[in-house]
């Protein structure tokens, strides 16, 4: 028995049926934009589900103005591109108070993302945002819902998700109250290239190798991306072939030393490689085992 | 162990990826569940299928390897388990409690787990796992035989309607491999499908931990002449592919509105084809037009079958909204309001019979209200017992109404319109799921009776707007008294009203309802229908009863036009009112010989945001009349 509908095709078409989904019971939703090839690939479902009408939400980029200048570039063509408005967040406080990567740590991650979502969620009164995280990228996130709900003041309470039964989806909530949806929860890294090769869809240039100046620092190859990187005594920047399998805040994501240039050779690379996808994010590492979840709870994505 | 076959290849990856991947696009998708305990070794099965199928990356593995020596339970060895249980806390107990999804690909499809506990108590989490899922894994171990977890994941997996059942025999590296432990447990287990109408199922018998029989046939049981677990999961026939060749049925869940030129409809097909040209029928409207167009980003499609998602437009401008269903215009699915139905409980606050729940079948979106079970079913022995609600975890048989008639399918012969969850109202969980058998009656044969005159008319010719003044409040909190001094003036003023108090009624109406929390909501249903019939009279209906739960006050407000109930609450605290004891009902209760008494041992719940509050201890009954009517009138 062959099955008309491949994998791709059904994960797409699970997708669009929730984001079509969403619009039923939201009042104000939004699309969290990170510009990263999940982001890209939730665009595109996007544009999908609405087609001809362009999507009937904006887009949200939480920007902590250290994403790499590529970044940059794609997000304003893919927001033109789509006619669909976007929506730049700054935390005015983390911008105020010069908080940045190389001398914050933590709180880096902590004010611009994680406080700046919930402040641009708040400053909008959005009570629907589209992430794009996936079920595979973790353990914790395994047994997050599609739907997932949010207190009037972000947190997450495990004990409070609601079951998910056939693809029927509960989008009520009270007042203050808010939902994050995960369209593609199912699909997993894989997933996400072959769709990305299938459809043809733009992503940053940086998922591509190709001679980068870099310094090694801590373990990790990190990408000299404009002039704010402070180097220590003794460094200098080495142009590597070198490419980047998630993309972040550029003093925060270690590149791989790579000759894939096409798609074709990344997912190559990625099936043949040995380490896992979130490996090269720093973001993971503080607080060990359950830091993921732990950052869940305090109402990061 | 012989090396396998079925998984990626990594010589083709390495050598022609281009050719790799064209092949990998053509891939299938199958959902399957897997049922068992920690004990049956179901976390080691799973971990060991994403290990073979190399979906676990050398940095997890070194983890994996860490934690293993640390808190793992298979001493120096690999702790397949541990890469599975999920959460934090659910790990240092050692106990998965709830449901969660892995992925894995084969060479011919790519694989969602859902990984469920099996304990009683997580009923919940198995139904919702099995309600995606094409196959059902069910775990035994060899040394233990069929328990009785074995018969309730059975008979779940079989209730939800999965199609293939796996009885993976596990854990066979204890038993020796023994060729008689098997087949006695496939003897008695057989016996045991039967009797709840399981005709079909693949036994396999398996060491999750060695991993025997898994990716390859092993060479430790010469005597099983196969499939292996994988080669089993890559040849079944997928659930959704088997929907294509039913009558075409798409619910609507978007319409599509760009500009005044293009009106689209969009959904995803939950069964059948489609092809520009059909004839096609808009329920529950019943009108016919045909398919004009599949609209899609890439371009118009010739066909669309059941599971993809798409936008149709139509020849006709009719009209068709979210929750109308377009089905093939010669095999159209019926539309009704009353139902028996299979409801699996999913929330600690048990049902309540006669309370109106939201009901979410498909796109549609209806109130519906229950009646007491007609039984329930004890998952482990299957008998049917007599209920008079569902507790967590409890399934039973239910008759169920709804508010207005909804497009559907028995649940048998279709999921996607057959399936359903109940919301509640007031917290908005999701409190139930329910599978649809068949219509108490057909509701198109019932139609509501228009008449020429109606209420708007009447009203007119009392020169008044009807409306329903809904007093709440503890026992001898003044409801009655001020609702009389309402009427009172009403009829000083020319309007026309009707009190309906709480003890007449009982006398009357409801002499057949007594004063338990499911007699209450019913009481209230009756009055709330009641005085709905005496507003498209065109009269001012006041009502004064207790009524002290919020949800059956929000049943009756969404009966009535918005704006036409009007929520009274009197404000007295129980210390006054219990002083007061105008009937000395209070001192009863208190002396234990008035059970189910409000405010001693039955809760009321406050109105959060009424109409009017008058507050008793401020206000006379004289100013809290006057305020009403200003409030009424002004």
């Amino acid at each position: 028995m062959t099955d008309t509908l491949t994998h791709l095709d059904r994960l797409e078409a699970e997708s669009i049926h929730i984001m079509r989904e969403v619009m039923a019971d939201a009042v104000k939703p939004v699309m969290l934009y990170s510009v990263g090839k999940d982001s890209a690939v939730m665009l595109h479902l996007a544009r999908k589900a609405f087609y001809p009408s362009p999507p009937p939400f904006p887009l949200l980029h939480v920007d902590t103005t250290w994403k790499f200048q590529a970044m940059y570039e794609l997000r304003d063509r893919m927001a033109a591109e789509s006619g669909m408005e976007l929506i730049v967040y700054q935390n005015p406080e983390a911008k105020e108070r010069g908080i940045n990567p190389f001398d914050h740590g933590p709180l880096h991650t902590d004010m611009w993302k994680t406080e700046g979502l919930k402040q641009a969620l708040d400053l909008h009164g959005f009570d629907v945002a589209f992430g794009g995280a996936r079920r595979d990228e973790e353990k914790s996130r395994a047994k997050e819902r599609i739907f997932s709900f949010r207190t009037g003041t972000h947190g997450w309470d495990p004990k409070k998700q609601r079951p998910e039964l056939w693809n029927l989806y509960n989008a009520k909530k009270a007042k203050g109250e808010s939902i994050r949806v995960f369209p593609i929860s199912n699909w997993t890294e894989l997933d996400i290239w072959q769709y990305i090769a299938r459809e043809n869809i733009p992503i940053v240039p940086l998922y591509f190798a190709a001679p980068r100046p870099t310094v090694e620092r801590d373990g990790l190859l990190l990408m000299v991306d404009d002039d704010r990187f402070p180097l220590l005594p003794g460094e200098t920047p080495v142009e590597r072939s070198v490419r980047f399998r998630t993309l972040g805040c550029y003093p925060l994501t270690g590149a791989v030393e790579s000759e894939a240039k096409t798609l074709s050779e990344v997912i190559q690379e990625m099936l043949l490689t040995t380490t896992s996808e979130r490996q090269g994010r720093i973001i993971d590492k503080d607080g060990g085992d359950a830091s993921m979840e732990k950052k869940k709870q305090e109402g990061y994505f | 162990m012989t090396t396998d076959p079925v998984y990626v290849t990594d010589a083709l990856i390495a050598e022609d990826i281009d050719a790799y991947l064209a092949q990998h696009q053509q891939k299938s998708l199958l959902r399957f569940i897997t049922c068992g305990s920690v004990d049956d070794g179901k976390s080691t099965l799973i971990g060991r299928l994403l290990y073979d199928s190399k979906m676990i990356f050398e940095d997890q593995l070194a983890a994996l390897e860490a934690d293993s020596k640390r808190v793992g339970s298979q001493g120096q060895e690999i702790d397949f388990a541990l890469l599975v249980d999920g959460l934090a806390a659910e790990r240092e107990q050692g106990i998965t409690i709830d449901v969660a999804y892995r992925f894995f690909t084969t060479e011919k499809r790519k694989f969602i787990v859902a990984d469920t506990p099996g304990h009683e108590q997580y009923t919940r989490n198995m139904v919702t796992g099995a309600s995606t899922a094409d196959l059902a894994v069910i775990l035994i171990d060899a040394r233990k035989g069929v328990l009785t977890q074995t018969r309730r994941h059975s008979f779940l997996a079989h209730l939800i309607g999965i199609k293939h059942i796996v009885l993976a025999v596990n854990k066979m590296d204890l038993v020796g491999y023994d060729k008689t432990v098997f087949e006695r447990i496939l003897l008695s287990y057989r016996s045991f499908a039967s009797e709840i109408g399981i005709t079909n199922f693949t036994a396999i018998p398996i060491s999750g931990f060695k991993g025997d029989n898994i990716t390859a046939l092993s060479d430790n049981m010469p005597w099983f002449k196969g499939p292996a677990l994988i080669e089993h999961l890559e040849n079944v026939e997928i659930a959704a592919a088997a929907d294509e060749a039913k009558p075409f049925r798409l619910p609507v869940q978007w319409v599509n509105r760009p500009n005044l030129d293009f009106r689209g409809f969009s959904g995803q097909i939950a069964s059948g084809a489609v092809k520009p040209g059909d004839a096609v029928r808009i329920l529950p409207s019943g009108k016919t037009t045909t398919i004009d167009r599949i609209v899609t980003l890439d371009g118009d499609l010739e066909e669309a079958v059941a599971g993809q998602s798409v936008t149709l437009t139509l020849s006709d401008e009719v009209d068709c909204s979210r929750g109308d269903v377009v089905a093939a215009a010669d095999a159209p699915p019926e539309a009704a309001d009353q139902f028996e139905a299979t409801l699996v409980w999913m929330a600690d606050e048990a049902m309540i019979a006669g309370r109106a729940y939201w009901l979410k079948l498909a796109t549609q979106s209806v109130s519906a209200t229950i009646q007491q079970p007609k039984y329930e079913i004890n998952v482990n022995t299957l008998d049917h017992l007599a209920a008079k609600t569902l507790e967590l975890n409890g399934i039973g048989v239910v008759e169920l109404s709804t508010d207005k008639p909804i497009v559907f399918e028995a649940y048998a012969d279709n999921r996607t319109l057959g399936g359903f969850i109940l919301i509640d109202k007031l917290t908005n969980a999701t409190v139930a799921a329910g599978m649809l058998h068949f219509s108490l009656r057909r509701a198109q044969n019932v139609h509501w009776q228009a008449s020429d005159v109606d209420r708007d008319m009447r009203a007119n010719l009392k020169n008044q707007r009807p409306a329903l003044l809904w007093f709440t409040g503890l026992s001898g909190s003044g409801k009655s008294t001020i609702a009389n001094l309402v009427e009172k003036k009403l009829h000083r003023m020319n309007r026309h009203s009707f009190l309906l108090d709480g003890d007449n009624v009982r006398h009357g109406l409801n002499r057949d309802l007594g004063f338990t929390e499911a007699d209450r909501i019913e009481n209230i249903r009756r009055v709330g229908e009641v005085a709905k019939l005496m507003t498209d009279a065109g009269l001012i209906v006041i009502t004064a009863f207790i009524s002290p739960f919020r949800a059956e006050r929000e049943m009756v407000r969404a009966m009535l036009p918005e704006g036409e109930f009007i929520e009274i609450f009197i404000d007295t605290p129980l210390e006054e009112a219990e002083r007061r004891d105008v009937k000395g009902l209070y001192k009863k209760a208190r002396a234990g010989q008035l059970k189910n008494f409000t405010g001693i041992d039955s809760p009321y719940e406050a109105p959060e945001t009424p109409e009017i509050r008058i507050d008793t201890t401020v206000m006379s009954p004289e100013e809290a009349a006057d305020l009403i009517i200003d409030r009424l009138l002004g």
